[in-house]
């Protein structure tokens, strides 16, 4: 059905645990994205092709290979990790001049709203709580698809996407966009809706670990807490 | 054949809504289902199965956390078991043990030692019960398709 893209998106999937590894690939890939899945912050800067300095772990160059084939399209990882965290990760994209641009998105299985805030402040897209579900990446196309914009206007290749023209792609269920089960759809539609009206958002915030899985920008958490 | 199958069918779809109903599965095991189609047709069985090995070896680690006579307990250790744990039975929508971890944490957060030793063996039964109740409901779909029958969606409330 619709648009089946030449060029995929292509998802780098972090997470320390096999088995997240496991669930979130294959949600990606439901969800018809490329995936590349790694064990570690350290892993996902290498293959994004920035280097860690042996000496200053602070310090990051962008390695002479730079995978230019691979474009990535969003990095989506956990927050709990041993050594770099999901944070450090996140951060250390936004850092990189050559990477920043690259969408970010947490996931986590603990609802810990100063974290949640942190990384938005930081510059993640998205929060998703774990555990993650197929309606949740539907929120992922329109950040993807920023970046295919970007490659848009950059060289002039043929993409058939007409949503291009579309920048307000929220998180309005555009079928001709974004590739859902309909079964989900009717299950998932009351969760979609929070984003939307204000007085679900505060309904949502009260009965913040059952209806709302992720968190878009949103201020009004850290005057709650 | 068709009256096996149809019976069948209606045992698999008696079964499934019994787990949920008894507070064995909770939706996510439904968005579980999801994830599974022709491209992966054993999805299922192979989270499930990656989910019963890490039951095996978690409790493995909390126990060995909890054992005194290698001096103290380092709740610490227990709680990071327990903390996977609780992650892994949330995404395959094992209610039942999701829940036991939740209560387990708290005992590890306040070193409540017979709190945890008592949440590990009941961890150790809900996980072995929901595995026999999820062969059952396998061998039934099994049963099925070996009757020339579809596994019915079952859908829940």
């Amino acid at each position: 059905m619709g648009m089946e893209t030449e060029s995929q998106f292509h998802v780098l999937a972090v997470d320390d645990s096999l088995f997240d590894r496991k669930m979130i690939e294959r949600l990606l890939q439901k969800s018809s994205c490329q995936v590349t899945t790694v064990d570690s912050g350290s892993k996902a800067l290498e293959f994004l092709g920035l280097r860690v300095d042996d000496e200053d772990p602070n310090v990051l160059s962008t390695s002479p290979h730079i995978h230019q084939e691979v474009e990535i399209n969003l990095i989506i990882t956990d927050y709990c990790m041993p050594g770099m965290t999901g944070y450090d990760l996140l951060k250390k994209v936004k850092e990189s001049a050559a990477f920043k641009s690259i969408p970010v998105v947490i996931m986590s299985s603990e609802n810990v709203p100063a974290r949640i805030s942190r990384c938005l402040e930081e510059g993640a897209e998205e929060f998703f709580l774990k555990p993650v579900k197929l309606a949740d990446l539907t929120k992922l196309k329109p950040h993807m698809m920023k970046t295919k914009l970007k490659k848009e206007s950059e060289k002039p290749a043929k993409e058939e996407e007409s949503e291009v023209s579309k920048p307000e792609i929220k998180e309005e269920e555009d079928p001709s966009v974004i590739e859902i089960l309909p079964l989900h759809q009717e299950l998932e539609s009351e969760k979609l809706e929070p984003l939307m009206s204000g007085g679900n958002k505060r309904k949502a915030m009260e009965e913040v670990i059952s209806t709302d899985r992720s968190r878009p920008k949103y201020n009004d958490i850290t005057t709650s807490v | 054949m068709d009256a096996l199958i149809t019976q069948l069918q209606r045992q698999f779809r008696d079964y499934t809504i019994s787990l949920y109903q008894q507070g064995f599965l909770d939706d996510q095991f439904t968005e579980l289902k999801k994830l599974q189609d022709d491209g992966s047709p054993d999805f299922v069985a192979e989270v499930l199965t990656l989910f019963f090995e890490d039951c095996v070896k978690l409790i493995s680690n909390m126990a060995r956390a909890l054992d005194q006579t290698t001096g103290n307990v380092d709740y610490s250790k227990v709680g990071a078991s327990v903390h996977q744990l609780k992650g892994s039975s949330s995404s395959v929508g094992a209610k039942r043990v999701k829940a036991l971890c939740v209560s387990f944490k708290d005992y590890c957060d306040t070193q409540n030692f017979e709190g945890c030793v008592r949440c590990l063996q009941q961890v150790d039964i809900e996980y072995k019960t929901l595995k026999t109740k999820l062969q059952d409901l396998f061998n039934l779909e099994k049963q099925i398709i070996q009757a020339g029958g579809r596994v019915p969606q079952v859908d829940i409330n």
